[in-house]
């Protein structure tokens, strides 16, 4: 228990320092890919769908596991089909600002 | 030694995630980051399989076959201007997965199937209870965040007398139903046989989630539709603590990373979206602030007079400047005149006059959307300036023009100190020589003030369809570049 808020902590830091960098122009693209990353609870209703024992926890786990792929599927699909439109326009511009786009150090 | 491996290979996917959010800062990784952030994910499913005996293969394949089509339909078929109702969606389902994930664990207590046989603890307890109570306020409020936006339900703010009463009643009996399952675990372990207590348990976990569903109901529906874009953000939060909450349930390393980015991730969204609206987190979410935007326009008030123009002026107007800045706001897309606003912009870059896109954070209907909606017209990104970068240059801007865009350029916020929406920051287009506004009336925006912007000297105002009003400004461009 106590790892667990030690890691719940630290991550918490990790995740505001990177994604408060994160470009105005991206914040839609950032919130469906965090989105389909807090589908990762289609590990709990994998475990909980196909490898419990019980009729209920099967059931229950069979109905997780169905809107967790949802999420991760659709999820990780929209935010592709929406950065793909952002890349698409950038080979021809030769003249973006490199320094105030690319945000790496 | 396999846990070794299935941990390590869990901590890999956080790894993978972490870097996929990082390389979002910039759109020329983007796509990849999104690529490596679904790598992680796919570590992480795959570990998992090899984590126990799979006992029944047919339930998982007929689980994952049926979410994945449902998810590349949704993902393939919807429109840009839709986004924030599908993203909605998703949190809506995230946190429902992660709640049904702790019902799950509490059924395979109650039925004594629990793979790890370790005993039903009080830190279950409360763990399984949060996990319930996040997850499904998330996905009652993402339900009705998503009727707002999509218009099944009304926009505006709807509550009843005593709702606020109901409302931390409802959280009361939430808080007890989750202190009556730790009692119940802490009892079970203190000697009785479990699972004896299975009934009890079962209807407090059933009480949380009844209380929980109609608690999500209650937060979302006092506010209004223009407030839409924090809720989502905020319900975005929430789905990543869910399923935060339910790596502590089923002490999984990779679910409680991923799920803290992705709280840390709406939160920050969340507070962009106040802070651009300049108020705070509680006084959007207490509500009652905003509709669907007044209908029909109020008549000129005294002692005013406005200036009307037409989409030939406008264009010879555009024609003989040197610097265009354009304000685009969710008339808009509304109207779904992005690509004949893109051919405007591109017919005078062809000119050589300079053309910038100036977004307002609440420019659309959740954070960037704006953005995306222009990149769907191949409005390229470096092009898109936000509003501290461009706020500066309005003054030595010959024309701005706004399309569909209000409360973001309602110099009120500026300068009246009496008004609703004085103190939030806008997007100074009245510092412009001329300003071109295209809309179809005089009436006020989602705040319901109304705009002193129209009544200005240097502001022309051009009532008319946004599309229409465009495509014609763009067919006298080419007229003149003809001539």
């Amino acid at each position: 228990m106590l790892n667990n808020i030690i890691i719940f902590v630290l991550s918490a830091f990790v995740g505001t320092e990177i994604l408060s960098k994160v470009p105005q122009t991206l914040h839609t693209p950032l919130m469906s890919g965090a989105n389909a990353i807090s589908g990762i609870t289609i590990v709990g209703a994998l475990v909980a769908a196909g490898m419990a024992g019980g009729q209920w926890a099967t059931w229950i786990g069979f109905g997780a596991l169905v809107v967790a792929t949802i999420n991760v599927v659709g999820g990780f699909l929209v935010t592709d089909r929406m950065l793909k439109m952002f890349a698409k326009k950038e080979r021809g511009a030769a003249n973006v600002d490199a320094a105030q786009v690319n945000g790496r150090p | 030694m396999e846990t070794a491996v299935i941990d390590l290979a869990y901590l890999a996917s956080a790894v993978l995630f972490i870097f996929g959010l990082k390389r979002m800062q910039s759109p020329v990784t983007a796509r990849s980051g999104n690529a490596l952030a679904s790598g992680g994910m796919f570590v992480a499913v795959v570990a998992t399989l090899f984590l126990y005996d799979i006992l029944s293969w047919p339930m998982m394949i007929a689980g994952v076959v049926l979410g994945g089509g449902i998810g590349v339909w949704l993902a393939r078929t919807v429109e840009m201007t839709s986004m924030p109702e599908l993203v909605a969606v998703f949190n809506g389902f995230g946190g429902l997965a992660s709640a049904l994930v702790a019902g799950a664990e509490l059924g395979q207590y109650v039925e004594g199937s629990a793979i790890d046989q370790d005993p039903f603890t009080g830190v279950i307890a409360l763990t399984v209870g949060l996990s319930i109570l996040i997850g499904t306020v998330t996905f009652s409020g993402s339900i009705v965040a998503n009727g707002k936006l999509s218009g099944w339900l009304s926009g505006n703010p709807t509550s009843f007398p005593g709702m606020r009463v109901v409302t931390v009643v409802l959280l009361g009996g939430a808080i007890a139903a989750i202190a009556f399952l730790i009692l119940q675990a802490t009892g079970a372990a203190a000697g009785s046989l479990f699972p004896s207590p299975a009934d009890p348990v079962v209807y407090a976990a059933a009480g949380l989630a009844a209380a929980a569903l109609l608690l999500g109901v209650f937060l979302v529906i006092p506010i209004g539709g223009a407030d839409m874009p924090v809720v989502v953000a905020l319900l975005n939060s929430y789905s990543g603590l869910a399923a935060s909450a339910t790596g502590f349930v089923l002490d999984n390393t990779a679910l409680i990373v991923s799920g803290t980015l992705v709280g840390a991730a709406g939160l920050i969204l969340t507070v962009i979206m106040c802070d651009a609206m300049n108020r705070s987190l509680a006084n959007v979410m207490l509500g009652g602030f905003g509709g669907d935007g007044a209908t029909g326009g109020p008549d000129i008030p005294e002692g005013k007079t406005v200036n009307e123009t037409s989409p030939d002026d406008t264009a010879i107007l555009l024609s003989y400047a040197e610097r265009v800045i354009i304000v685009p706001g969710y008339g808009l897309a509304v109207a779904q005149a992005q690509h004949e606003l893109r051919e405007v912009a591109d017919l005078l870059e062809e000119q050589g006059i300079e053309v910038k896109f100036a977004i307002h954070p609440v420019a659309g209907r959740m954070p960037g959307h704006m953005n995306v909606l222009l990149a769907e017209a191949n409005v390229s990104y470096d092009k898109l300036y936000e509003m501290d970068e461009v706020n500066s240059e309005f003054p030595s801007t010959d024309v701005a023009l706004v399309v569909g865009a209000n409360d973001v350029v309602n110099p009120a916020a500026r300068e009246d100190e009496g008004s609703p929406i004085y103190g939030m920051p806008i997007l100074n287009v009245d510092e412009a020589q001329t300003t071109i506004v295209i809309k179809r009336s005089l009436s006020p925006g989602y705040s319901g003030v109304p705009n002193n912007l129209f009544y200005r000297d240097g502001t022309k105002m051009l009532f008319s369809d946004a599309k229409e009003a465009i495509a014609g400004i763009a067919d006298e461009i080419k007229t003149l570049q003809e001539a």
